[in-house]
């Protein structure tokens, strides 16, 4: 071989060539690098990743623990039923990707082949429902609701079904013991959504794609210890999912079971109490409006006044909670959350809100001793109170002379706290105050636990709203622009507010005080932040932050956690001071706004105690409210567009009080008939199985109460009683009064 | 100057037995290129086993024979070097009469493929189907495209009659390859137009053409390329599937999703690899077009670097022969076509590893000898048959 080319060339080709060898060597040298940068520097993390590639996770989820009353009897539990599931990974690995095996299936369990086709069916973007949005791996669930002759079919001709099971799982079911319904407490399920997985990734409870989550009620508040842990059992597969070996398995822990304070018969009673009362407005006619009572919606809390445990919480309109049961379907939901709906999900003990009315003079009596003014000294209580050329009316416009603070709260008298809250407002300096205005009476009620959620373990509480001086520069800050522009001195009512507003919308104006004191205009409470205050009342100052939950016993019962009743503040009032509210809110009971319809309640054996209000809402009828407390109870009810609070109320909250304590309406008290004469104490007794023991409930506890009514004398009683109560339909306040200042608080209530 | 055919060589010598002129001092077996053979076997031997690894789970492929692409890969193989053992008997120069005829067939095989009869595989339409066999004839456009432009150019050279190809036998070589490259373009086969350029490139190089048009051709590419971008001729998807071989999320369940997993594929082999049949990657399926196209990952995982690294080093060693060959020759038309076959497995061979890589776009090019494919085995065996033949055929220009 001849190693100098005899080619006569010229160097230029020459070159050229040696720049080609060159050339195509670099490239060649370039992919040794980068092999070497993938495989050696990197190998590591590619090799992780090639594992994640192959490796499918099969889950058998875990069954989800059982929320329980305080007896121990399952307002949340599961059931067996038999699922009949199909497995896409069988499926697909069949000749025509298993339609024949499905239209075989939809024959057995009576479906058409297309609505079982569609089951199984993965979602993507272009999919509508029904399809299924898990995780293919998963057996997907064709029904829930399979009869055991169906399950045998499938399961004696397996061969004849390639890749469907029928299987008994676990299945949430919301039993609603004794009729209780409990719908908006006890929350739903729905499947994890990706979002969530991803979030949860790194925490110490992350999802698995197949989980249910709780999304309101207690079922989201808890959802962590209902949930259990899923058993995994990770698999290789290809990249069509197919199987080519097993990997590992983790076996599936089940959840641990919810103890609560809810007793299902009280609750049956509250709830059918509730819904009687509406439906009871519902008949009675509205002088104001000229039509009847609309009593869209209410809310019943009963707690137990010394530890702040929810025994029943109640709110309507409502629905039922099987609806969820096995994924809900877009009409029901669209039912119970579209615009047309009465959006019964809303629980409104804890999320709606409304002014309190005259339930708030407990707020404003204590703001009042405060400021310096006796519980016992001489106020006024005069048939108006004029203030420029405005003139704040009486309701009804009665007259009782000079009074004390107490003989205020149990008639109700609007000018007594009108005078003290307004000579507080000139005080502070009216509506240019110099330095640091006292505000007294916007202070109490931050310290009665306005305006911030009370801590109930129920997810999405609302805080309520306190007008007070801050609230009023940010709000007319946020919407002044509005009301300049649509404000004219001279037109409309709406009109000339906004123009009001437009100009001293920030500044706290004595109509405003005035208004605010007997829990009108802007102020906005919650049921359950009534409960929390008048609770405190009756313990002797002791504000409870309100709990559902009372134990969570793991699933084998060996080890129970308690949750303890957790204190949240004293109210800032004396104890004489809170004597004397005790005394007159057994007033009220006995010879005040509520006595006309609690005659003939064994006052002596069972001291009852309450105060009425009724909030005036712009364009709408007025809030109804009761709040009421024995010495171990708590009982909270209000009712939207329903009138006043003891003639909307009254005859609900006695019979929830009979109830409880067992009392016939002529006023005698059957030991044997209270359904819960003292606050259950103890937890319900766990067998050593781990199961829980409970008491059945036979017939309905709401109809035995009913039946125990009959000889009460005040049921049914729409006649206006003789002294001071008013009557119950045409407890609407003279519109007069407060000219110019409700227009703004409603236009954005929500109750 | 013998002027004697060096097969004739030992035609005047005495009679031997005929193993012994087998391998005769001065015989043809003896001026073979051996390392280029040994290179080529060992590379299409190891792409058989590639091509098995990657198809015997394939059962919606390899019709439930898990031999079947491993055969029909062998096949392919015992025709390439059939059809290199008839090259080198004929001879690069015999060929070089022929080639109006070669290029005039393979243009119209190509234009087949446009017509009802060609077929449309991964979006292209680039497959002839005869009775069973596919042929994809771009491969053999690139052989007549080498061929015919090393005709004309070296012509007049080889002839003594220019040291140059003056600028018009350039420009009648550059029609000549226009006509297939418009034809690849409509397929649309980019895949095979760009490694077109590239041999283009190196045949204008090789063949001492002048510096202008080297570059004007450069200059004329990148022109086109900004002109496609900047004009919006291709369509948003169309340049981010281009570009997915940089970020794989721009097209990720199309061509990035390719890239990804043969990423994965090569990334988690490691030293020394999974062991052959044993790559999860692999028997998992997760790289499309394993056996062809993304060949490369199933040595990259199975194999690891030694594997892969061992690929690479046979190409580069084949190529390294090549450039040789081509620098030995004696004649410019020898010279242009070695030139053009190493531009030719070059980029075919930088462009198909390169994207299992993730440094270059995804385009269809095979991986010579190692990807499975008739038309692509037959073709680079073809080109191995003409660089022995310009080998063997040396001494008697010289």
């Amino acid at each position: 071989m001849t190693n100098i080319p005899e080619t006569g060339r010229t160097p230029r080709v020459q070159i050229r060539l040696v720049v080609i060898q060159i050339l195509v060597l670099s490239l060649l040298g370039t992919l040794g690098g980068r092999l070497w940068y993938l495989q050696i520097r990197e190998g590591a993390e590619y090799q992780k990743e090639a594992s994640g590639n192959h490796v499918q996770q099969v889950v058998q989820p875990a069954v989800r623990g059982d929320i329980l009353d305080a007896r121990g009897v399952p307002l949340a539990d599961n059931e067996t039923r038999l699922v009949v599931s199909a497995s896409r990974t069988d499926l697909t690995r069949q000749k025509d990707g298993g339609k024949a095996v499905l239209t075989k299936l939809a024959g057995v369990l009576g479906m058409s082949p297309t609505e079982v086709m569609q089951k199984v069916r993965l979602c993507d973007a272009k999919t509508s429902r029904p399809c299924w949005n898990g995780s293919p791996y998963q057996p997907i669930p064709i029904t829930d609701e399979a009869t055991p002759k169906q399950a045998l079919q499938i399961r004696e001709r397996s061969e004849d079904f390639p890749g469907i099971t029928a299987e008994p799982e676990a299945v949430r079911r919301y039993p609603s013991p004794g009729k209780s319904n409990t719908a908006q407490v006890l929350g739903y399920l729905s499947p994890v959504t990706d979002e969530e997985i991803q979030k949860a990734k790194d925490t110490d409870s992350p999802y698995l794609r197949s989980d249910m989550v709780g999304r309101s009620g207690l079922e989201r508040t808890y959802d962590k210890v209902l949930r259990g842990k899923a058993g995994v059992t990770r698999y290789e597969v290809d990249n069509l999912g197919r199987v080519i070996g097993k990997a590992e398995s983790e076996a599936a822990e089940p959840g641990a079971n919810l103890v609560t304070s809810i007793d299902s018969r009280v609750q049956r009673v509250a709830e059918y109490e509730l819904d009687k009362a509406m439906k009871a407005a519902r008949q009675q006619y509205d002088k104001i409006t000229g039509t009847n009572y609309k009593a869209d919606s209410g809310a019943v809390v009963v707690m137990e006044a010394k530890t702040g445990r929810i025994v029943a919480m109640a709110s309507a309109p409502t629905y039922d909670p099987n609806v969820w049961v096995g994924g809900i379907s877009a009409k029901d939901y669209q039912a119970l959350t579209g615009k047309d709906s009465d959006y019964p999900l809303l629980n409104r003990a804890i999320q709606g809100q409304a002014a309190p009315g005259s339930t708030f003079k407990v707020i404003s009596t204590a703001a009042a001793v405060e400021a310096g003014y006796p519980f016992d000294g001489r106020y006024p209580c005069t048939s108006s109170y004029s203030v420029g050329s405005q003139v704040f009316k009486n309701f009804e416009g009665e007259n009782f002379g000079p009074i004390s603070l107490g003989r205020a709260l149990e008639v109700s008298c609007d000018t007594v706290f009108y005078y003290l809250a307004d000579k507080e407002w000139k005080k502070d300096g009216g509506s240019n105050p110099k330095g640091r205005p006292k505000d007294y009476f916007y202070k109490a009620a931050h310290q009665f636990g306005l305006g911030k959620g009370t801590g109930v373990d129920l997810p999405n509480e609302v805080t309520g709203r306190v007008p007070d001086r801050r609230w009023k520069q940010a709000y007319w800050e946020a919407n002044k622009d509005a009301w300049c522009r649509t404000g004219k001195k001279d037109g409309s009512y709406v009109e000339k507010i906004a123009y009001e507003n437009c100009l001293e919308g920030n500044k706290m104006r004595e109509g405003d005080s005035i208004n605010y004191s007997i829990g009108q205009g802007d102020t906005l409470v919650t049921p359950i932040q009534e409960a929390v205050i008048y609770g405190a009342v009756a313990n002797g100052g002791t504000m409870y932050q309100p709990t559902i939950g009372k134990a969570v016993i793991s699933p084998d019962g060996k080890t129970v956690r308690e949750i303890k009743p957790k204190k949240r503040g004293k109210l800032p009032v004396s104890q004489a001071t809170l004597k004397g509210m005790d005394d007159a809110f057994a007033g009220v009971m006995t010879r005040g706004t509520a006595a006309w319809k609690f005659g003939g309640w064994p006052q002596d054996k069972i001291p009852l105690h309450g105060k009425t209000g009724t909030a005036e809402v712009y364009g709408k009828q007025t809030t109804s409210w009761l709040a009421t407390y024995s010495e171990d109870y708590t009982v909270i009810m209000t009712i939207a567009q329903a009138g006043t609070g003891s003639g909307a109320s009254g005859e609900a909250v006695r019979n929830i009080y009979s109830a409880l304590y067992g009392v016939r309406g002529d006023g005698s008290i059957d030991d044997r008939k209270a359904l819960l004469p003292e606050p259950q104490k103890g937890l319900p007794k766990v067998r050593t199985d781990g199961t829980i023991a409970a008491p059945k409930i036979t017939g309905d506890p709401a109809k035995d109460t009913e039946t125990a009514q009959k000889d009460n004398p005040t049921n049914g009683d729409d006649q206006l009683p003789a002294g001071t109560t008013p009557s119950p339909t045409t407890g609407n306040r003279d519109t007069r009064r407060r000219r110019g200042h409700r227009a703004r608080g409603s236009r954005r209530r929500s109750a | 100057m013998t002027g004697t055919n060096s097969f004739s060589v030992s035609r005047y010598g005495p009679e031997r037995p005929g193993w012994t002129r087998l391998f005769a001092r001065d015989s043809l077996t003896r001026r073979l290129d051996w390392p280029i053979l040994l290179a080529a076997t060992a590379l299409s031997l190891l792409g058989s086993l590639l091509v098995y690894s990657a198809t015997r789970n394939r059962t919606e492929l390899n019709q439930g024979d898990p031999y079947f692409f491993l055969l029909r890969h062998l096949m392919n193989l015992g025709i390439g070097i059939a059809l290199m053992i008839a090259t080198v008997w004929l001879g690069h120069r015999a060929l070089r009469n022929a080639v109006p005829v070669l290029y005039g067939l393979s243009v119209l095989l190509a234009l087949v493929v446009l017509t009802p009869l060609g077929a449309t595989i991964n979006g292209q339409r680039n497959w002839l189907v005869i009775g069973g066999f596919s042929l994809q004839p771009a491969e053999f456009l690139k052989i007549s495209i080498i061929l015919g432009m090393a005709m004309l150019l070296a012509a007049r050279v080889d002839a003594g009659d220019k040291p140059f190809p003056d600028h018009r036998t350039v420009f009648q070589s550059l029609c000549l390859a226009a006509v297939p490259i418009m034809i690849l373009l409509l397929m649309p086969d980019l895949g095979s137009v760009l490694a077109m350029v590239a041999i283009i490139l190196g045949v204008l190089l090789a063949s001492g053409s002048s510096n202008r048009w080297v570059f004007g051709l450069l200059a004329a590419g990148v022109i086109g390329c900004v002109a496609i971008w900047q004009l919006h001729i291709l369509d948003e998807y169309q340049i981010n599937r281009f570009a997915a071989f940089a970020n794989p999320d721009l097209d990720p369940s199309g061509v990035g999703y390719n890239t990804n997993q043969a990423r994965i594929a090569i990334g988690s082999g490691g030293l020394t690899g999974a062991g052959l049949f044993h790559g999860s990657q692999t028997t998992g399926q997760f790289v499309p077009e394993q056996q062809t196209d993304f060949v490369f990952t199933v040595a990259g995982e199975e194999l690891g670097f030694v594997g892969a690294g061992l690929i690479i080093f046979l190409l580069g060693l084949l190529l390294w022969r090549a450039c040789r060959i081509a620098r030995d020759s004696t004649e410019l038309y020898g010279t242009i076509v070695a030139a053009g076959i190493v531009a030719w497995f070059a980029f075919q061979s930088f462009e198909n590893i390169g994207m299992t890589l993730g440094i270059m776009p995804v385009t269809g090019l095979p991986l010579p000898f190692v990807s499975y494919g008739g038309s692509s085995m037959f073709a680079v065996w073809v080109a191995i048959g003409l660089l022995q033949s310009i080998k063997v055929q040396r001494p008697m220009s010289a």
